[in-house]
């Protein structure tokens, strides 16, 4: 369906014309340099024997051969996998479950919403420190359930090299979700109760009805979420660096921790440099053809 | 998309009418409505035990958390804490507390927010109805700016912040929160106005209505609750940006992040756990309170059923 | 292409300078010094300017151990917008000299007499091509051990010397239901432990050949796998819940009686004393077994910043004030640390402090005045932490020891 509003032919009022342009023209150009600029910056760089500042001295692909040499980079790309994609599908379980559920004339709705909502609000800075004792089992969960009489009970996740990047989805879940539950409910809220009445007439089940009929309309919520999601998981720094400072070793090491380490904290700016674009290039692999799937579906 | 088909039908749909929120689908025995309000009373409880960690904590004094314990209740309550993390808790050389950086900060985010929200509605209005050709191209680059990690800018923003002579300025601070804000509220707000009816801006066209006006008079008065979403997001991003506030800020507007940070990482002095929680409550209070205020209205707005079918 | 960019930066910096972005006769510092004491300690230089005059801009940035600062460090010299004077560590200050950024002090060291009372161990830092770059503030050394003393009385440990007596009372420590040692999981807090080891393990030449020198050899010696090996064996009397925790956790662990060691550099003291806990009566420090002679150390200096061609008269008297025998006896009190100076009375020092001040004035002369692995003060920051990755690794088991002395070979050559 026609979403345009055709222009009016006149030739002359080239102003009125060009206006929406003229608009959206410096957003398009401060992203072009300091996005795109930056980008091809960084390309140039990880070219480079940049270590403490930038410098260019050519270095050919050393960079990227000593980046694969590094087994925490396997292990952050590893991670980021492992990370990125419970902590996307969990989010959107969470948040539409408790967005259907919050759906159903709840009472106290605004105080729960409230609620579900509010961690968002605080930076990791400290809530690491609060998550971190949480999840320590000689002072967290495991030893107070342990002090109800439970001894057997064991929740040792953080400090196990195998199991320490489920907890930091666990966090990230708990900051995240509220805010995907608030989108999907803004969706909720927007669909026509009418088809739904005339659907529930016609005698289909509650679950039918969901799968139908009114998921499917929350498309564009799910593409905003994954959005949203998709760009903290990969931007994931704080979070690790609060909750177990990508120990225990390399265990918990993301690609967001790698690169700021290396640019940063190793000054070895080229190595650093190549890590960023090789995120660049993956971040674009996945999302560049749903975003251009996405947008041609408006048309 | 079949909510928009029926939108255009009627002007009354993009004006409060105060339509029911809530859809109500499950239809409830008794036992369903008990085992949903369980699941949100637990998930209540996963949501808030991290902010009970902090509140205890920050109301016992440092020798309770020492001795282990820091799961219990306080058993001597105090709230000397809470005055010294505002007022008088070591942040750097003067013993200011957090109390002065809370400018700093305001300084920052109003402005940053309130122009990322304006210029976001007006790539989302242009993008959706004065479309042109390449319009998507414009959009999927803006889109994708959302993805660029932010450690990767910092030292070519640095250089270009020196050569426009921003560097170490609030309006610096500003213009690179503008910079990396763009792509999100052109996303929220292109999102919403592509279910606005396109209809009534062709209409209002033909009546003589200009490009300005048709934003100012049709756009906008129907896009509160997307305004709210998108300055929840900006707000929360911006406030609680700690990279960028260090590192392009000077001795004088170093934000609020920064100082909290300062009170927290002190790498090699005694930790006051209880302040540091304090100070982070207190830090994340403007926040809390945008979300406690601006969330009433966002579900208002959502009731008022402006993007109902 | 390196020379251009550093030429443009400092002319930005000049810029930058004359326009004003730093008020004149104000001195701009960047430091990751804010808890309490340090902070409260660091006042006092800023009197000390008012004093004279000078304006004090404090610009605080905290966060892993001087690495936020570092950061925010990079982009101010980027923008051509340098601090005063920079709060840096080891061979950060040798790397910005490097770029060209440090101004030169010679005209306020030579004066002043830095040369004589500065120890040289510590002078190859301050300097870079022979000219005085920075003023040190302090002296942390970092191989101490410090104890629950009634819990050794209780278990009739005497102070370990070598390290077959450690073994023994940490044994017996475990035995009795205790933890052995109290430590954090965290790279530089195993790394720490590591220094110590290899120090005690191979003594100050195979130190310095394999963390200063970077020799191959040395550092895929079997002295080094024995090093990995003794790791393995701390390892063992470590609780399970180590990993990530906190050093000042670790700590309280031995304040509140739960374990008996830590093995810490001297920043730990402040938690003890802070607990209302007394040196050799609650608590004993002492040197890790075998590391009696020598000292491995780090030291926080201020680096100058070029603001134009010559040293400002603000960070001249910025300089003379940290290098005041005065304010380095009443900072370093407080810090836990002692002095950069050797010619400071330390009268009023508690018994840990006075210890370590002796000892290491004799470790400076006897040549065994050691920077620091762990701490940066013996390789640059890539192969510091180049060789935290192997040593932290190792420690929680994801190698054995033959395979880190490959993989310590491997990760210093990639990091060069």
């Amino acid at each position: 369906m026609p979403q345009t509003v055709p222009r009016r032919v006149s030739g002359t009022d080239w102003l009125r014309d060009a206006l929406p342009k003229l608009v959206l023209s410096p957003s398009l150009a401060v992203v072009l340099v300091f996005v795109y600029g930056f980008i091809l910056f960084t390309f140039v760089l990880s070219f480079t024997d940049s270590r403490i500042l930038p410098s260019f001295g050519w270095v050919g692909l050393e960079n990227y051969q000593k980046l694969f040499g590094l087994r925490a980079w396997g292990i952050a790309i590893d991670n980021l996998l492992i990370f990125g994609s419970l902590y996307i599908v969990i989010c959107c379980v969470v948040g539409l479950g408790l967005a259907i559920f919050l759906d159903q004339k709840i009472r106290a709705e605004g105080f729960i919403r409230t609620i579900y909502l509010y961690p968002m609000a605080l930076s990791f800075i400290v809530t690491g420190t609060a998550w971190k004792w949480f999840l320590d089992p000689g002072i967290g969960l495991q030893a107070v359930v342990r002090s109800w009489g439970w001894e057997g009970f064991a929740f040792e996740w953080i400090k196990d090299p195998k199991m320490a990047i489920y907890t930091i989805v666990i966090a990230a879940v708990w900051q995240t979700s509220g805010f995907v539950m608030a989108m999907f409910l803004a969706g909720l809220r927007g669909i026509d109760t009418e088809v739904m009445k005339a659907a529930q007439i016609d005698g289909a089940s509650t679950f039918a009805l969901y799968r139908r009929i009114i998921i499917p309309q929350l498309r564009p919520a799910f593409m905003s979420a994954f959005v949203v999601l998709a760009h903290m998981a990969i931007k994931s720094y704080d979070l690790v660096i609060a909750l177990t400072g990508g120990g225990p070793g390399t265990a918990t090491e993301v690609p967001a921790t790698f690169m700021y380490s290396y640019t940063f904290t190793r000054n070895q700016m080229g190595i650093g440099a190549a890590s960023a674009v090789i995120m660049l290039m993956s971040i674009a692999a996945i999302m560049v053809p749903f975003i251009y799937s996405e947008l041609r579906e408006r048309k | 998309m079949a909510s928009d088909v029926r939108a255009g039908a009627s002007a009354a749909a993009i004006r409060p009418v105060g339509a029911p929120g809530s859809s109500q689908v499950i239809r409830t025995g008794g036992t369903a409505r008990v085992a949903i309000y369980l699941i949100l009373g637990l998930f209540c409880l996963y949501y808030l035990l991290p902010l009970y960690v902090m509140v205890v904590n920050s109301l016992k004094p440092l020798s309770e958390i020492q001795a282990g314990g820091m799961m219990s209740l306080p058993r001597d309550w105090t709230v000397e804490p809470w005055g010294k993390a505002w007022s008088t808790a070591q942040i750097g050389v003067a013993a200011t507390g957090l109390r002065p950086f809370f400018l700093n900060s305001i300084l920052m985010v109003v402005p940053a927010v309130a122009l990322s929200t304006v210029l976001g509605a007006m790539n989302g209005y242009v993008l959706t109805k004065w479309r042109f050709r390449g319009d998507t191209w414009v959009f999927g680059m803006l889109l994708f700016a959302c993805f660029i990690p932010f450690q990767m800018v910092l030292i070519p923003m640095a250089r270009l912040l020196g050569l426009m002579g921003l560097a170490g300025t609030v309006p610096g601070l500003i213009f690179v929160h503008l910079v990396y804000g763009i792509g999100f509220s052109t996303l929220y707000f292109k999102n919403y106005y592509q279910q606005f009816p396109t209809e009534l801006v062709r209409a209002a066209q033909i009546d003589g209505a200009g490009f300005f006006t048709i934003f100012r008079r049709i756009m906008l008065p129907s896009s509160g609750p997307i305004a709210v979403v998108c300055i929840i997001w900006q707000f929360t991003n911006i406030w609680n940006d700690f990279l960028f506030g260090a590192s392009f800020s000077d001795f004088d507007s170093q934000p609020m992040t920064v100082a909290l940070n300062n009170l927290v990482q002190s790498s090699t002095g005694v930790k006051e756990y209880n302040v540091h929680f304090a100070g982070a409550i207190m830090a994340a209070l403007p926040t809390l309170l945008v979300y406690v205020v601006a969330g009433r209205y966002f579900v208002r707005g959502l009731m008022a059923g402006s993007v109902k079918g | 292409m390196r020379k251009v960019f550093v030429q443009t930066t400092a002319a930005l910096a000049l810029i930058a300078a004359t326009s004003g972005v730093a008020a004149a006769a104000d001195v701009e510092v960047l430091h990751w010094w804010t808890s309490g004491g340090e902070a409260g300690a660091l006042n006092v230089l800023k009197q000390d300017l008012e004093k004279q005059g000078i304006g004090w801009q404090d610009m605080p940035v905290a966060g892993g151990g001087g690495t936020q600062a570092m950061t925010v460090l990079r982009a101010r010299v980027t923008a051509g917008n340098p601090p005063s004077a920079v709060q840096l560590l080891g061979f950060d200050i040798t790397d910005w000299a490097k770029e060209g950024t440090l101004a030169n002090l010679d005209d306020v060291a030579g004066p002043g007499g830095w040369d004589a009372v500065v120890p040289a161990a510590l002078q190859k830092f301050s300097k870079y091509d022979g000219h005085w770059v920075a003023a040190p503030v302090n002296i942390h050394s970092t191989n101490w051990v410090w104890a629950n003393k009634k819990m050794l009385d209780e278990l009739g440990i005497a102070a370990p010397t070598t390290w077959d007596e450690l073994v023994a009372a940490m044994q017996k420590v475990k035995d009795a239901g205790k933890v052995a040692v109290a430590h954090g999981g965290q790279p530089w807090q195993d790394a720490t432990i590591f220094d110590a080891v290899a120090m005690s393990t191979g003594g100050p030449d195979f130190y310095r050949k394999a963390f200063i020198d970077l020799d191959p050899e040395a550092l895929g010696s079997d002295t080094m796998k024995q090093a990995f090996d003794r790791m393995t064996v701390i390892r063992g009397f470590v609780d399970d819940n180590f990993s990530g925790r906190d050093w000042n956790l670790a700590s309280a662990m031995v304040i509140n009686g739960e374990a008996a060691f830590q093995f810490m550099g001297d920043w730990a003291k402040g938690e003890f004393l802070n607990a209302g806990k007394v040196p050799e009566q609650d608590f004993l420090c002492f040197r890790f077994p075998g590391t009696e002679k020598e000292v491995t150390f780090n030291t926080d200096q201020f680096a100058i910043f070029k603001q134009g061609d010559a040293v400002k008269p603000e960070q001249a008297a910025l300089a003379t004030a940290i290098m005041s025998p005065e304010f380095q006896q009443a900072f370093n009190k407080v810090k836990g640390s002692v002095p950069a100076r050797t010619d400071v009375s330390v009268a009023d020092y508690d018994a840990c402090g006075q210890k370590a001040y002796e000892e290491l004035k004799a470790a400076a002369s006897s040549d065994n005045l050691i920077g620091s692995m762990a701490h940066g003060h013996a390789n640059p920051a890539s192969i510091k932490n180049a060789m935290y990755d192997v040593v932290t690794a190792q420690f929680n088991g994801e190698y054995d020891a033959a395979t880190a002395v490959q993989e310590l070979v491997s990760a210093v050559d990639l990091a060069r």
